[in-house]
Formats: C-alpha cells, sequence, structure tokens
C-alpha cells in the first residue's frame, strides 16, 4: 500500500500532495531524493513499517502523521533520537473504547432498542445502570492507546491500574506484572495492547475467572488477544457482566450467541472515525500542519520512550 | 404514644424507589411518613384532615406539589424530593410561603454527565446503530457500516453550567472536545467561552448538550431556529427535560436532514417518544434512566432522608435547593 509523502512549504504554507509507495518503487525513491531537502511531514495510511533506511532518506521530517492503525509500525525511540514528532490516530480508538464501557455499564443500546419496540409505553422502566465513578479499570497494555484511555476514564472518575511488559516509571497508575493479577483487582479490563506471540489469547479463561462475574471487558485492540470461544462461553453462562468489542477472531462473522445478549455491545472494527478517503485525509493534514507550521500543540502527539 | 409525638412527613404518593429499594428506606427514629397513598380519602381530602400535622412532603413528580396544595398545608416548612430536577414544584409559591426545598444536589450530576457524554458518542461514532447492524447479521452481507465522525476537535456547546453541565465539560475535555456554553448570566471562575445567546452558541458548535432545568423561560428554548443555526451536521444531547426542546420541530430537522443526529433521555410525552425517531440510525433513544444507577438511588435516598431529619433538628438543609443551571 501507500504511505503519502507531504511536501511543504513553510513560506507559503501551501501543500502539494504525492501519493508514493517508498518501499517497491525506485522512482518514488528518486522522487524522495529530489523532495528530500522540502519533506516536513510524512503521513501513513497503512501499516507498512516506516524503516531506518527511510527516516535516513529523509533529513528534514519533522512530523509523522498515524492514521488509523496505532504505531506499532514505526520505530518510536528511533523518531525520538531523530527529532521526529508522531501524532496518531490513538484518540479515536480510545473514544470507542469509552463509548463502549458507557454502552455496556449503562446500557445504552439495550436500552435504545428497550424504547424503539415500544416497551417503555408498555411496560414501563428499563433496569438500572451501573455507575463508572470509582470502577476499577485495568488497562491491559498501556501503550498511546492505553495512555488516552486512561487519561479519558480518569476524567470519569474511575480508578486506573495497568500491565504492560515493563512498569512505566513516570506513569501515576497501579502496575500489575502479570494480567490475572490485574483482573484480580480490577472491575472492567480495557484491552488496547498490540498482538505478538505472547499477548496473543492474553484474556484466557483464568483471566476471565479472575475478573468475575460482574467484570466487563472492553477490546479494540486486535482480534486474537481474547480467547473468544471462552468468552462467549463466560457470556452465555453469565460468568462475566458484559463486553464490548471492536474486532473479532473472524471478522465479519460473529458469533452468533452474542447476538441476543443485551450486556455485548459489537461494533463492526471501525474504531477509527478518520476518514481513508482522501479528500477527507487533506482536511486532516492541512489542520494537522496549520497547527505543526504554527508551532501550536499538536493534539495527537504521542509520546516518545 | 411515643409515635405520635414525632413530627410528620407527608408521602402523597408511592415514590418509585421503594420498587428499587423497598420500602425500608422509609424509616427514620427522628420522623414518621404520613402515606396519603395508603389511605381511601382522595389527597386533597386526606391533606385537609392532617394538615395540622404535615411540615414536610417527600414529593414525587407524579404528584406535583400545586399552589392550591400548598394552601391545604399552612404549616409545611419544607419540600424534599429525590430527583435533581423540580418542575413538578410551585417554586414560587414556595418561596413567597417560606417553604424550603431539598432536592437531589449533585448526587446524579456524575451520573447523568456520563449517560450524556456516552449518548453523545454513540451518535457521532454509531454506536448503537453498528450494535444494531452486527446484531442484524448484516456485517458479513453489506460489509463494513459507513464511516463515523471523530470526537476530537469537536466544539460542543453546553446549555445549563450547573452542576451537570460542569461534569460533562470536564469529561468531554479529556476527550478533545472545545468546550462554551450558554447560560442566563456569564458564571466566573469558569474557562470556557460564554455565549449570551442559545442560538449563537448553536452556530458556534458542532453538537449542543442540554443540562439546564426547565422553566418558563427555558421552555422550547430550543427552537427550530437554534437547531438550523446547530446545522446540518450538528448533534443535540438532552438529558435535561424533553419540553426544553420543541420536539415537533427536532424530528422535523431530523426527518429533513437538518440537522446532524440525536441523543434524547428525555421527551415531552414520556412515555411516549415519536416513533418517526425509531428508524433513524443518527437518533440514539434512551428510557429517562440518566440517573438510574443503583449507587446513586441509594445515595439520594439517604440525603433524602438525612435533610429530613436535619429539618427536624433546626440544622441546616444539606442540599437545599439552588437555581444555578441556566
Amino acid at each position: 500500500m501507500k504511505a503519502t509523502l507531504i511536501i511543504s512549504d513553510e513560506h507559503h504554507l501551501s501543500t502539494h500532495f504525492n501519493l508514493l509507495d517508498p518501499l517497491d518503487s525506485p522512482d518514488s525513491t528518486h522522487f524522495v531524493r529530489r523532495h528530500a531537502n522540502s519533506i516536513s511531514v510524512l503521513l501513513c495510511v497503512d501499516p507498512t513499517p516506516i524503516s531506518s533506511d527511510l527516516l535516513d532518506l529523509l533529513p528534514a521530517l519533522r512530523l509523522i502523521v498515524g492514521s488509523s492503525v496505532g504505531v506499532d509500525h514505526l520505530d518510536l525511540s528511533d523518531c525520538r533520537r531523530r527529532g521526529i514528532a508522531v501524532t496518531s490516530a490513538g484518540e479515536d480508538v480510545a473514544d470507542l473504547a469509552v463509548g463502549l464501557l458507557i454502552d455496556v455499564l449503562r446500557g445504552i443500546s439495550a436500552a435504545g432498542r428497550f424504547v424503539r419496540s415500544g416497551f417503555w409505553a408498555k411496560t414501563g422502566d428499563y433496569p438500572l445502570g451501573f455507575k463508572l465513578g470509582g470502577k476499577r479499570i485495568g488497562i491491559v497494555g498501556l501503550g498511546n492507546i492505553g495512555s488516552q484511555v486512561a487519561k479519558r476514564l480518569e476524567a470519569f472518575g474511575c480508578i486506573i491500574s495497568y500491565n504492560s511488559r515493563r512498569k512505566k516509571p513516570s506513569v501515576p497508575f497501579a502496575y500489575y506484572a502479570n494480567i490475572y493479577d490485574l483482573a484480580m483487582n480490577s472491575d472492567v479490563l480495557v484491552v488496547c495492547c498490540a498482538l505478538t506471540e505472547e499477548t496473543h489469547h492474553i484474556v484466557n479463561k483464568e483471566v476471565m475467572a479472575a475478573l468475575g462475574k460482574e467484570g466487563v471487558i472492553i477490546n479494540v485492540g486486535r482480534r486474537a488477544l481474547i480467547d473468544e470461544k471462552e468468552m462467549v462461553q463466560f457470556l452465555v453462562r453469565g460468568e462475566i457482566g458484559g463486553v464490548g468489542l471492536d474486532v473479532f477472531e473472524n471478522e465479519p462473522d460473529v458469533p452468533k450467541e452474542l447476538f441476543q445478549l443485551d450486556n455485548v455491545v459489537l461494533s463492526p472494527h471501525s474504531a477509527v472515525a478518520t476518514p481513508e478517503c482522501f479528500d477527507a485525509l487533506e482536511e486532516l493534514i492541512i489542520f494537522i500542519l496549520k497547527a505543526f507550521f504554527s508551532h501550536e500543540p499538536l493534539r495527537s502527539l504521542v509520546e516518545l520512550e | 404514644m411515643e409515635s405520635d409525638q414525632l413530627p410528620q412527613v407527608l408521602l402523597p404518593g408511592k415514590p418509585a424507589v421503594t420498587t428499587l429499594l423497598g420500602e425500608e428506606i422509609f424509616m427514620s427514629d427522628k420522623f414518621d411518613f404520613l402515606k396519603a397513598y395508603e389511605s381511601a380519602l382522595p389527597l386533597h381530602q386526606f391533606l385537609t384532615t392532617h394538615a395540622h400535622k404535615i411540615q414536610a412532603i417527600w414529593s414525587i413528580p407524579a404528584t406535583p406539589i400545586t399552589a392550591d396544595i400548598l394552601r391545604l398545608l399552612p404549616h409545611l416548612k419544607l419540600v424534599v424530593t429525590v430527583t435533581a430536577g423540580l418542575d413538578f414544584v410551585d417554586l414560587d409559591e414556595c418561596r413567597r410561603r417560606g417553604v424550603a426545598v431539598a432536592n437531589a444536589g449533585t448526587v446524579y450530576s456524575e451520573d447523568v454527565a456520563d449517560v450524556a457524554v456516552g449518548l453523545l458518542i454513540d451518535v457521532l461514532r454509531n454506536i448503537s446503530a453498528a450494535n444494531r447492524y452486527v446484531k442484524q447479521r448484516l456485517w458479513p452481507l453489506k460489509g463494513e457500516f459507513p464511516l463515523a465522525s471523530t470526537m476530537g476537535g469537536k466544539r460542543v456547546g453546553i446549555v445549563g453550567l450547573g452542576s451537570i453541565g460542569i461534569e460533562v465539560a470536564k469529561r468531554l475535555e479529556a476527550i478533545g472536545c472545545y468546550i462554551s456554553y450558554n447560560s442566563r448570566k456569564k458564571k466566573s471562575n469558569v474557562p470556557y467561552t460564554f455565549y449570551s445567546d442559545v442560538c449563537e452558541l448553536a452556530s458556534n458548535n458542532d453538537a449542543l448538550v442540554i443540562c439546564c432545568a426547565l422553566t418558563d423561560q427555558t421552555h422550547h428554548m430550543i427552537n427550530k431556529q437554534v437547531l438550523l443555526a446547530l446545522g446540518k451536521k450538528g448533534v443535540v444531547v438532552n438529558v435535561a427535560r424533553g419540553a426544553i426542546i420543541d420536539e415537533k420541530e427536532l424530528v422535523e430537522c431530523l426527518m429533513r436532514g437538518q440537522i446532524g443526529g440525536a441523543g434524547l433521555d428525555v421527551f415531552e410525552n414520556e412515555p411516549e417518544v415519536p416513533k418517526e425517531l425509531f428508524d433513524l440510525d443518527n437518533v440514539v433513544l434512551s428510557p429517562h434512566r440518566a440517573i438510574f444507577t443503583p449507587e446513586s438511588v441509594k445515595n439520594v435516598c439517604e440525603l433524602a432522608i438525612k435533610n429530613l431529619e436535619a429539618f427536624f433538628s433546626d440544622k441546616p438543609l444539606l442540599s437545599p435547593f439552588i437555581d444555578d443551571s441556566y
């Protein structure tokens, strides 16, 4: 697929878009070399890895704009070394995680269905939901997306803790070295980590049992992070409180047992709101560039460790 | 008998909270409840018979505290409710008669704010609509659900910056929205942009969140002009009272695509909801339950009891009604 290079003339703030694939087209490498000194922003629309070699070709690069795919394909410490800032659409994913959590805890979709089927007028009030404030949220993977989720849920009065490969020293939240302990001490798990050999089915039967009968799981990460078959069993048996899912092991096929469950909210892999169509990307780019070249703070900066 | 010496609190109707929490909440060693709904007498007659004993009322929306009722109770000094809204209490008449009013205070504010934000995210990110889509097995059939709109950078105008509005603002700021507000008077010590006119608020925002009380002034305040000013991509969220929005106009604007979407917890004629809204994917409907979590219901009942106990011990009320939402 393609990575787009944006060449911007600082003096005139004019933007000039070229769609290039710098990785397998010799012409584009030539193009890059020709314009290297004026390429200050790189836009990534898919997870093609951005290698050190490419960054070597772009000495003037100051900003990488990520879109839908998180930042797993970037070497963040390399970017930091080179003084390149990185933005990403991690916030869109975090917003969806929060939206799904409110929906599951407060029963918004389910109550909506209740109204639309005419039951409110006929049978009276829909059952109570659960308060968000004071809930203990366990974030699995405190990367860019996990941090954005934490920031949002703190504003709702939730208590944040996390599990990650390594403890993060500058972070004020409680750290659990393993996900089982995190689940034992949480009311909600929000799964935000990357998929690796280690994290495959990281949310398994033991973790779900540890989370407990009223526990809620939100997955906006990758499909195979949760043992989906086990999860369905837990839900069907009422051994877990509810789930909000944006990803599924065999998308677009979703286990049909989930369709009748009111404590389950399903999203067809739409964590990213940012449109992929070129026109809207242009709008986003202009917005970010204006901020970047006016030395204004950038909204979606990724913290580079 | 000792119980004859305890002050009496009138319960004009059976409160909904008894269904949720049982009748045990209506116990105190400092006063007795006088349950009018258990009497065969019609309310007015019951009141006339017991008027000399009644100093306080635990009021519910089903039995409004009108000027007529107040006239029948010359010894009344306090009205308590477990609701945030007080549109069923004649506040002017209470004021004239020196009757204090205590409501839910800020007990519900967080829960209502959570739902307000949940409804806004739902409309912008299509959460309920996409949930329906997947559960109707349309994903494998019809492919990707239409793209949603990002929350980040959205300008949100809060109508009424009281205790609920402030909680909404706090949450939306953490999500990266830009907050401004409209109320009768500008509020000091608040970092958000103030608009003195709700139409101007609408023109300068991508979404409106209604958090104010229903009064004569705010009735149908969100009218056709305001909705058109909000615009084709604009979203309105209402967790306050249905009648603050001109519902007929809202439905027409939605049907005609003149506004972008709506998230509604309240309606003009609950539980009746305009049927035209049922088929609209850009509308999220909630059966007036933004306050309903078990934690808050319990807390608000305890608060009401504490208010009554304070009153009868000549201590200050814990949550006297202060009209600061608009």
